[in-house]
């Protein structure tokens, strides 16, 4: 169909962006505003490329399309890319949000502007290539190389304990995904190949199966966060620059419930059967739990990280329960909370730019002083919230939906997520732009600017657009998602039959 | 009279007789102009060893074993003689500068230097006991002199003196196991022993554990690793690089042959040691490694830890461990001497600094070296998509398949502690304050960076043909 290798195309073009930013030398102020420029054509020069993947993609086949092929290491492992309906809106919901990331880091960003452009895009190259790789090694390959930008990010461009952020970030990812790599040789050594499509079709052994899943678990429960691994999350995120916070809630948690998508459920249907109730449990006590924990926080950071490690239980639940509705939710949700959860930490970073701190017991009353920022924070607080109308109730909603028809206590137990959620997010929200402006240093707040406008203005669309008309996301994985959920039932019915006859 | 005699042609050997010839050569124009032609022989010598290179490359394929089934060449030893001598190479280029001082200009540095590298050789393509033993000795007796070339150094002698003992030790051992082999087996050569030990017996598997730990004395894995940090620490840093890379490369290509070669018969027997020793080594390496504050003293602990890596490769006891452990071999190889030029190259007005501390916010005051010294960290961690990571990944994909899955699990869980010492330097280079200026980098040491440290970032791009190189080679040993 197309001449040109595009998905790879969209791949390397930022880590073309980045060599060219390394290129242009000197320390002065135009230099630095010159590797913004070229960053931010960069990525938006990726995202109109990756929209030319969405125009020609095929939403009714379910197969991987713009598929590419090379030689690589030896017979077995090759280069191997494509996408389809569940990636595809990963890479776009990737491809998107990083313009805005530049764009946020445009004022806040003074010190080695260079080497921070050149660290976000080599990380946009290595989170598109991790949602495209059709091979296991190269998705590792891409998976844990976006561990070294990030621990750069979070480790130069970080708050104070910066240090213990970014270390505590690389070691556990890494703890968990060196056991997956494992799991990935086992399974080179039973199918012969670490070509994901044709591994999908591989049978695994029971007994592999259990010990892949829990490898493979270990490293996206990690990433994802679960309970009771998430902890490195709210560090990395109160540490990270605003724009590395967005990255890390709007794509890299997303790099778990797309493994679980692409790996867990297709490669190991029996196991995941096996494992849903433990899956179902952690989620509903991250659910509850973290949403508990939000409400105790007075960092407003911290607040919105326990919030996201609460929605990514919606996934996960939603993920497992192995239904149409569920799965399909769990996707929406992914790329709700990407949207959601980026513009909250970008909110965050807009007073954060202002005032320099992020506790919210200094803020109150801003709405008196800047309304046009009320009111945004509004918008993605009830988004959070999951107000019906926003993105936010779509995602959660499917994934109760398709739960409750496989377990009636984790759905009846997540549910009160929702009423929690609220009470943290509203909670916050009053605290911070209501009440009156008693605080002196508030007094000169200035309201938006252009510039934050543009990041936040396209946000607010999307979440309205998606929470009242969802189609869109939902119709270009609709048929990927059946035949994933309709492989997982043929093989767990399979083996009920089989135990039926015995 | 003619060389052709059955069994004895020199073919195979003439890499090995020009290199030797060589040597003597230079020594002799060394000794008749004296201490000022340092530098042209220094020269000469590199000239001398990419020759022989050449002349290894260019020897006829296949397999060709001459002395009577002593000395053997094959694809293995190949791709082995020609890293070793790669190796040997780029220490001399490193070493330029140590010798340019007056008060150390000494020619038979790099006399020392090609005739290790012969012990390499002839290690390497040993095909029995004795062949094995000239060859450990000849590199062992030049590299002890080399570690206290820095003479007026009291470290520098401290290190010689305990490298020699404790190699003297090593020697003892290896040659005590050699001996109760042959009296248990009754030959020397390894094709001989294959035969005849297909079964285990007590006084073979005493022989064999006393070889085994001569041979891991030689490549510093646990416990026979007590000299290294020492001796890395107090050896002149270009005499570092070259310890931690040829003769590594040498000391493991013999240990992959006897062990593949002479006891394939009882795998089981040495699989539980080499299992102990992988574990052993990755674990100390790993958590010996966090304390340190000298960046040598940490490389070794850190060379230590690879060579457990390495180990683990061969303890699979496969043809795809062999491969694992070519690739191991070649990439550590080009970490270790991309490692070491960073070191070289960190000069405060003239002096070498070798603190960790030192190398603080080196990403501001020269950040490319930062870079490159950043990425091999990285690649040392493992961590994709650099080349450390394709070491891991043959040596415990080779691991993986012979269901040695506790060493696997234990080996990948050590990797990550070992991270956290990479990650501390990578954090000292550019999270904290800058340290002061280095001086300006030497050219040869700038071209090696930039060689290995490309080589380490592209790794990726080119892996194909050096899988397929590594894989050939692995297969001549079976």
């Amino acid at each position: 169909m197309t001449t040109w290798p595009i998905l790879s195309v969209t791949t390397f073009l930022p880590l073309v962006g980045a060599l060219i930013v390394y290129l242009s030398r000197g320390d002065d102020e135009a230099a630095r505003r010159n590797s913004r420029w070229i960053a931010l054509w960069t990525t938006l020069i990726t995202f109109a490329v990756s929209v030319i993947l969405v125009m020609r993609f095929d939403a009714s086949n379910a197969d991987f399309q713009f598929v590419e092929k090379a030689n690589w290491l030896a017979t077995g492992i090759t280069y191997h890319m494509g996408v389809d309906g569940i990636s595809l809106p990963l890479v776009i919901l990737t491809t998107a949000i990083m313009p805005f990331c530049i764009i946020a880091s445009w004022k806040a960003i003074t010190n080695r502007v260079r080497e921070y452009m050149m660290a976000f895009l080599i990380l946009e190259t290595l989170m598109i290539g991790t949602f495209s790789a059709l091979d296991l090694v190269l998705f590792y390959l891409f998976f844990e190389g976006g561990l070294i930008p990030m621990f750069l990010i979070i480790g130069v461009w970080g708050g104070p304990r910066r240090v213990y952020a970014s270390f505590k970030f690389f070691l556990y990812t890494l703890l968990g995904s060196v056991l997956m790599l494992l799991a990935i040789m086992a399974l080179y050594w039973n199918g012969g190949t670490t070509d994901i499509p044709t591994l999908m079709h591989t049978a695994v052994p029971r007994s592999l199966q259990t010990w892949a899943w829990l490898a493979f678990f270990a490293s996206f429960a990690v990433k994802m966060p679960m309970w009771p691994v998430h902890t490195w999350l709210p560090d990395a995120h109160v540490e990270a620059p605003t724009a590395g916070s967005v990255v890390l809630a709007a794509i890299l948690l997303k790099m778990g419930g797309y493994g679980f998508l692409r790996f867990s459920l297709p490669m190991f249907p029996l196991a995941s059967h096996d494992f849903a109730p433990l899956v179902f449990t952690l989620s509903a006590i991250a659910i509850i739990y973290t949403s508990l924990v939000a409400l105790m926080q007075e960092d407003m950071k911290k607040l919105i990280a326990y919030s996201s490690v609460a929605h990514m239980g919606f996934v996960t639940m939603g993920i497992f329960a192995g239904t149409m509705q569920g799965v399909a939710g769990g996707v929406f949700q992914m790329i709700s909370h990407g949207i959601v959860s980026g513009a909250l930490f970008l909110c965050v970073g807009i007073v954060y730019d202002r005032m320099h701190t992020r506790d919210i017991a200094a803020y109150g009353g801003l709405v008196n002083r800047m309304p046009l920022y009320a009111l945004t924070f509004m918008v993605f607080t009830m988004a959070n919230v999951g107000l019906p109308g926003t993105s936010g109730f779509v995602g959660e909603f499917m994934t109760l939906l398709g739960t409750f028809k496989v377990s009636i206590p984790t759905a009846f137990f997540a549910t009160f997520g929702v009423i929690l959620s609220a009470c943290y997010a509203l909670w916050l929200y009053r605290k911070v732009v209501f009440g009156a402006l008693v605080k002196p240093s508030l007094m000169s707040m200035k309201d938006l600017t252009f510039r934050e406008c543009l990041t936040l203005f396209p946000l607010i669309a999307l979440t309205i657009l998606f929470g009242i008309y969802p189609k869109p996301v939902l119709d270009m994985s609709a048929a990927s998602v059946q035949q994933l959920v309709n492989n997982y039932n043929t093989a767990v019915t399979a083996v009920k039959a089989a135990a039926l006859l015995q | 009279m003619s060389f052709e005699t059955a069994g004895y042609q020199l073919a195979p050997v003439l890499p090995e007789l020009v290199l030797a010839i060589g040597a003597m050569a230079l020594l002799m124009l060394g000794a008749y102009r004296g201490q000022e032609t340092t530098k042209t022989v220094t020269t000469l010598a590199v000239l001398l060893l990419i020759v022989v290179g050449v002349l290894e490359y260019m020897l006829p394929a296949g397999k060709q074993v001459t002395f009577g089934g002593s000395f053997i060449v094959d694809d293995f030893a190949r791709f082995m003689k020609i890293l070793a001598l790669i190796g040997s190479a780029v220490t001399l280029v490193l070493s330029t500068e140590f010798l340019s001082d007056p008060s150390r200009r000494i020619f038979e540095y790099a006399i020392l230097v090609l005739l290790s590298t012969l012990g390499m050789m002839v290690l390497i393509s040993a095909g029995d006991l004795i062949s094995l033993y000239l060859g450990l000795e000849l590199m062992s007796l030049a590299l002890y002199v080399v570690a206290t070339s820095n003479r007026d150094n009291a470290k520098s002698t401290e290190a010689g003196l305990k490298y020699f003992v404790l190699g003297a030790l090593s020697s003892g051992m290896l040659l005590y196991g050699s001996s109760l082999i042959y009296g248990f087996t009754g030959t020397v050569t390894f094709t001989g022993i294959a035969a005849a030990a297909t079964v285990s017996n007590v006084g073979l598997v005493f022989g064999l554990v006393f070889l085994l730990a001569g041979l891991c004395f030689k490549v510093s894995a646990v416990p026979f690793h007590m000299w290294t940090p020492d001796v890395y620490e107090g050896a002149p840093t270009p005499v570092t690089a070259f310890f931690a890379s040829a003769p590594k490369v040498a000391a493991l290509a013999v240990f992959t042959r006897v062990t593949l070669t002479a006891f394939p018969g009882i795998v089981s027997q040495w699989q539980q040691i080499l299992v102990f020793v992988a574990i052993a080594s990755m674990a100390l390496g790993s958590f010996a490694a966090i304390g340190q504050s000298n960046i040598k003293r940490l490389m070794a602990y850190s060379s230590i830890g690879h060579m457990g890596f390495a180990l683990v490769g061969l303890a699979a006891g496969t043809v795809e461990g062999a491969q694992g452990v070519l690739m191991y071999i070649v990439i550590y190889v080009a970490m270790t001497l991309g490692s070491f030029s960073v070191i070289l190259a960190m000069k405060r007005n003239g002096q070498p600094v070798e603190q960790i501390s030192d190398f603080a916010g080196l990403s501001r005051t020269n950040p490319l070296l930062a870079f490159m010294f950043a990425m091999l960290l990285f690649s040392l961690a493992g961590i994709p998509p650099l080349a450390g990571f394709f070491a891991k990944w043959y040596v415990f994909v080779a691991a993986i398949k012979a269901n040695l899955f506790t060493l696997a699990v234990v080996g990948v869980l050590t990797s990550v502690v070992g991270a956290y010492y990479y990650l501390s330097i990578v954090k000292t280079m550019y999270f904290d304050e800058p340290a002061g200026q280095v001086d300006p980098v030497r050219v040869e040491v700038r071209t090696v960076l930039a060689v290995a440290g490309l080589f380490n970032i592209l790794f990726a791009l080119f892996a194909g043909p050096v899988v397929s190189v590594a894989s050939a080679a692995a297969k001549s040993l079976f």
